[in-house]
């Protein structure tokens, strides 16, 4: 009977190798990721009991851990709550994290493994792990400028603002409206987050969305920077070639023909290109369009980003999009930023940051540092490209000299900075009649040398239907966060 | 004749050493592992040692050591491995349930402690260790109780059938009350059917062995010798419907599935098993919605809900546990439903951490190792198969529940041998060790000298030849 038993130690061999394997799978391989759920109260009660990093703007901390005496000794707290909330997030025992918060909550809680030797030194010390600081891109006099006029619109405006360092692809300014106070959801008192959470879920305007990357939105008129940029790429037009002008454009297969808004006259039945753009001709834009083809505007549009997820210092970002197989008439509407192209304020200022920056598109980033608790800089961001050559410098010199003449002497002279030469572009995007249109606007500055890139969203502002327009609700608010960046 | 052929056999003429002082060596190294988490959790949780630590540690030792003098003078010869595992395995469980119950005294000063009463029914267990080494001297004496242990393990299984006397603890109806205790009949059948199945078939092997068929290259048995495997097959379903205890159901019919196998010596017995086992899963699986319940958190345990919270926690506590564990006393196994039973191993990888799982795991590991050698050893069939039982059963129970425990396989309920809470549990497998060690004591001791002395023709009165 010798060899059955000897068969059957190895079968049992076999088993305890299998239970030491997967054992070694869930208590190492998989460790961090159990750890990292937002339903483990464990990890949870542990990091609420940690002295958790501060995120620092300009080294001013917009969410910090202060003692307090109660069962987990820190309480966090946002100093400009409201202000910074979507790029903070929030810190909820209940709730779970967000935004900043989430992304970077490995170093804010100490568990990073660029800590270990800080662990491993405060637990010889037998002192409390403390949780690295993280210092956010954020120019604090571009995000006031952005904040403040958001909510000159009125407290219940919905509009985003994003600026961007074209050189780099820092951001400089994020601000989503309406907003919401962080500290409220990050309280101890766990009846009083649960209120305030029902509170902001509930709420129509949905405070806690974050307007910059998390919802799409019909770019308008802005999207013509896009159509131009292919025109321009094609090599079959120049700023100075002349197109379709006039009141309206027939489109193909339908009844409908397409117009201006206001159904005004662009100025001629055959007008440059540039003058196109600088009064925003919708003919003109649709012509290209449908003379390009769908598949080289979307060529096109993914260049610039669209149809991609490539900011990783926030969660929940969603892609821009350029519609599937639209047919000519879909393409001419396509081409000036209706049907169904759909872009986020982040995407918006990103073709213009990349315009700005002679064609290169950097990728976004909003955590420049990281630090260890003794102020050690574990990680600095390198800017890299996103897109080397979405369009080629002579394009991106030519779009810029439009949009220079589109602010000096077209849609966009609300934005005009005395002394200093600013490239822009106006948006108005029609959704459907029961809603009011979406004003836009994005510009970067100085033209020659550019140090920010703008795109202004507003969604909502409350004011009658007429009034509504990328140049009179959005260009002014671009035009302080410029000024902001700019020193002016 | 050639020079080698006249030398001797090695095998037959070695003689294994009893090495009863390194198994003393052992001991008190596994006391120190004993006794050094139970201080460790005193000082983890309260920061001082605890006040119990002269009297937990002697009474410990005492339990201990008493198990050595009673192996020095009743089995000489036996494993020297086997007693220092089994303590510190159990000096572990006591410290860990130890640690458990001063978790639920911070959050209830009411709450029900178990470290005590574990004690005592160690007590109880060395007490039956000791008495099954001091009553069994030969364990070719239990050959002659085949059929009366195999029918006191039908009752034993059917105990908690009976009304009144049987409970349903956490749908699972395998406890019995008896006066002010409950307990699991079952962990003492498991004993009784593995020395039940080895006395059947050691008189039955050949005929399971020799008639068959062969097929596809494999030797299938007849259909009339299929009789006892089907009996068995049935027996573990009705455990699985009646008691729903599918932890047990499983072990049973793996157990005898592999003592089959080890007594004939056909593989054929593990096809023709391992169909029958997946039928019976398969049609259990169907049928059964407790069965359904559990394979179902184990393939989507996440988000965790009522079925997987438990497997969920003791996964996170143990990823929270890390390489190296928080240290006793640092972890918070109370969030671990049942983590002084069922999910003891849990709660030790998040104090312990990997470390002390891997530790833990070899350890059994080392009991079975330790078991099947004094079956290969062993020179009589009967022991051979008993001790295969029960190192087999040990094995799969491990792997069952460690397995179920870190999402290997699905949740049963069974108990972790020598470390979770339970007296039935505890008791049973005290007696397993007991039976091992004289196992191994007859299999190890070197035979008696039947040659006598070679010069002794002149003392014969009757010259035989």
């Amino acid at each position: 009977m010798n060899k059955p038993i000897r068969t059957m130690s190895i079968v049992c061999m076999a088993l305890f190798v299998a239970l030491l394997v997967n054992s070694t799978y869930l208590q190492y391989l998989r460790a961090d990721e159990l750890n990292s759920r937002n339903d483990n109260k464990r990890v949870r009660d542990a990091e609420f009991s940690r002295e958790r990093g501060a995120i620092l703007v300009n080294g001013q901390p917009v969410a910090r851990s202060t003692p307090v005496d109660d069962e987990f000794e820190y309480q966090r707290s946002y100093p400009q709550g409201t202000k910074y909330a979507h790029l903070t997030g929030y810190y909820s025992y209940t709730y779970g994290r967000t935004a900043v918060e989430l992304t970077q909550n490995e170093i804010l809680s100490g568990s990073d493994p660029r800590l270990f030797v800080n662990r491993v030194v405060d637990l010889i010390g037998n002192a409390e792990p403390k949780g690295g600081s993280v210092s956010l891109t954020v120019n604090p006099r571009a995000q006031n400028a952005a904040y403040d006029g958001l909510r000159a619109l009125g407290p219940n405006v919905e509009g985003s603002v994003v600026a961007l360092d074209p050189s780099t692809g820092a951001i400089l300014a994020m601000v989503s409206s309406p907003t919401y106070d962080p500290n409220r959801l990050s309280s101890h008192k766990l009846s009083a987050i649960q209120e305030a959470y029902d509170q902001l879920n509930g709420n129509p305007a949905r405070p806690l969305l974050n307007r910059g990357i998390q919802e799409v939105y019909p770019p308008g008129s802005t999207f013509k920077l896009v159509t131009a940029a292919a025109a321009l790429s094609s090599g079959q037009y120049t700023p100075r070639s002349t197109v379709p002008g006039g009141t309206r454009l027939d489109l193909p297969q339908t009844d409908t023909d397409l117009v201006n808004d206001g159904g005004s006259d662009c100025g001629g039945e055959k007008i440059t290109l540039t003058e196109a753009l600088k009064v925003s001709c919708n003919v003109s834009f649709g012509f290209l369009g449908m003379d390009l083809g769908a598949d080289v505007l979307e060529e096109q549009a993914q260049k610039f980003g669209f149809g991609e997820e490539y900011l990783d210092d926030l969660n929940g970002q969603v892609p821009s999009r350029f519609p599937e197989d639209p047919d000519p008439p879909q393409t001419a509407l396509s081409a000036i930023g209706q049907f169904d192209v759909a872009a986020t304020p982040l995407q918006m200022a990103m073709v213009t940051a990349g315009i700005a920056n002679g064609g290169t598109v950097m990728k976004p980033y909003l955590v420049d540092e990281v630090r260890s608790p003794d102020l050690d800089v574990l990680d600095k961001t390198n800017p890299e490209p996103f897109r080397s050559e979405a369009v080629s410098s002579s394009v991106a010199r030519d779009l810029t000299q439009m949009m220079i003449e589109t602010v000096d002497t077209g849609t966009a002279t609300p934005a005009q900075i005395p002394g200093i030469k600013v490239a822009g572009k106006t948006g108005t995007a029609q959704s459907s009649e029961e809603r009011p249109p979406y004003a836009w606007f994005v510009s970067f500055a100085p033209a020659d040398n550019p140090q920010v890139a703008v795109a202004v969203l507003v969604e909502d502002a409350g004011v009658e239907r007429d009034q509504i327009s990328g140049s009179g609700l959005a260009a002014p608010i671009a035009k302080s966060v410029m000024q902001a960046v700019i020193g002016q | 004749m050639s020079r080698s052929m006249s030398l001797p056999n090695p095998l037959s003429t070695f003689t294994h050493r009893r090495r009863r002082g390194a198994e003393l060596f052992l001991l008190v190294l596994s006391l120190l592992v004993g006794v050094g988490a139970y201080a460790a959790v005193g000082l983890g949780v309260e920061g001082t040692l605890p006040v119990d630590i002269v009297t937990y540690g002697g009474w410990l030792a005492a339990l201990c050591i008493t198990c050595h003098v009673v192996v020095r003078f009743f089995a000489p010869y036996a494993d020297p491995v086997l007693l220092p595992i089994v303590s510190a395995l159990n000096g572990l469980g006591l410290a860990i349930i130890h640690r458990i119950d001063l978790a639920n005294l911070q959050q209830n000063a009411d709450a029900n402690t178990f470290a005590q009463d574990q004690l005592v029914w160690m007590t109880v267990g060395v007490a039956l260790f000791i008495g099954v080494l001091v009553v069994i001297r030969d364990h070719r004496r239990l050959q002659a109780f085949t059929y009366t242990l195999g029918f006191a393990a039908i009752v034993l299984l059917l105990l908690p059938l009976v009304p009144f006397l049987g409970t349903t603890i956490n749908g699972a109806r395998i406890w019995i009350n008896v006066g002010p205790f409950s307990f699991q009949p079952g962990e003492v059948a498991k004993v009784c059917l593995v020395i039940f199945f080895a006395g059947y078939l050691v008189l039955h092997r050949d005929a399971l062995a020799l008639a068959g068929r062969r097929f596809a290259g494999i030797d299938f048995p007849r259909g009339r010798d299929l009789g006892p495997v089907l009996a068995m097959w049935l027996v573990s379903l009705g455990v699985l419907v009646f008691q729903r205890d599918l932890g047990s159901s499983l072990l049973f019919f793996g157990l005898f599935l592999v003592m089959l196998y080890v007594a004939t010596e056909r593989p054929g017995w593990l096809v023709v098993g391992a169909a029958l086992f997946v039928a019976g899963a398969y049609a259990g699986f169907l049928l059964f919605t407790h069965v359904q319940s559990r394979v179902d958190a184990w393939l989507h345990p996440f988000p965790s809900d009522a079925a997987s919270y438990q497997i969920v926690q003791g996964m996170y506590g143990m990823a929270w546990g890390g390489l190296v564990g928080r240290g006793l006393g640092q972890g918070d196994p109370t969030l671990i439903p049942f983590s002084y039973s069922d999910f003891v191993v849990a709660a030790m990888g998040e104090e312990l951490g990997l470390t002390g799982v891997m530790a833990i795991i070899l350890l059994y590991g080392m009991i079975v190792e330790r078991g099947l050698r004094t079956a290969l050893v062993c020179r009589d069939a009967f022991g051979k198969l008993v001790a295969t039982g029960l190192a087999v059963t040990l094995a799969l129970q491990v792997f069952v529940v460690i397995g179920g425990v870190t999402k290997l396989i699905p949740l049963t309920g069974l108990t972790t041998p020598f470390m979770s809470y339970g007296g039935s549990s505890l008791v049973a497998n005290w007696a397993i060790i007991a039976l091992l060690l004289r196992i191994s004591d007859q299999a190890r001791r070197p035979l008696p000298d039947l040659g006598g002395p070679p010069e002794d023709d002149s003392t014969q009165v009757v010259r035989l030849r």
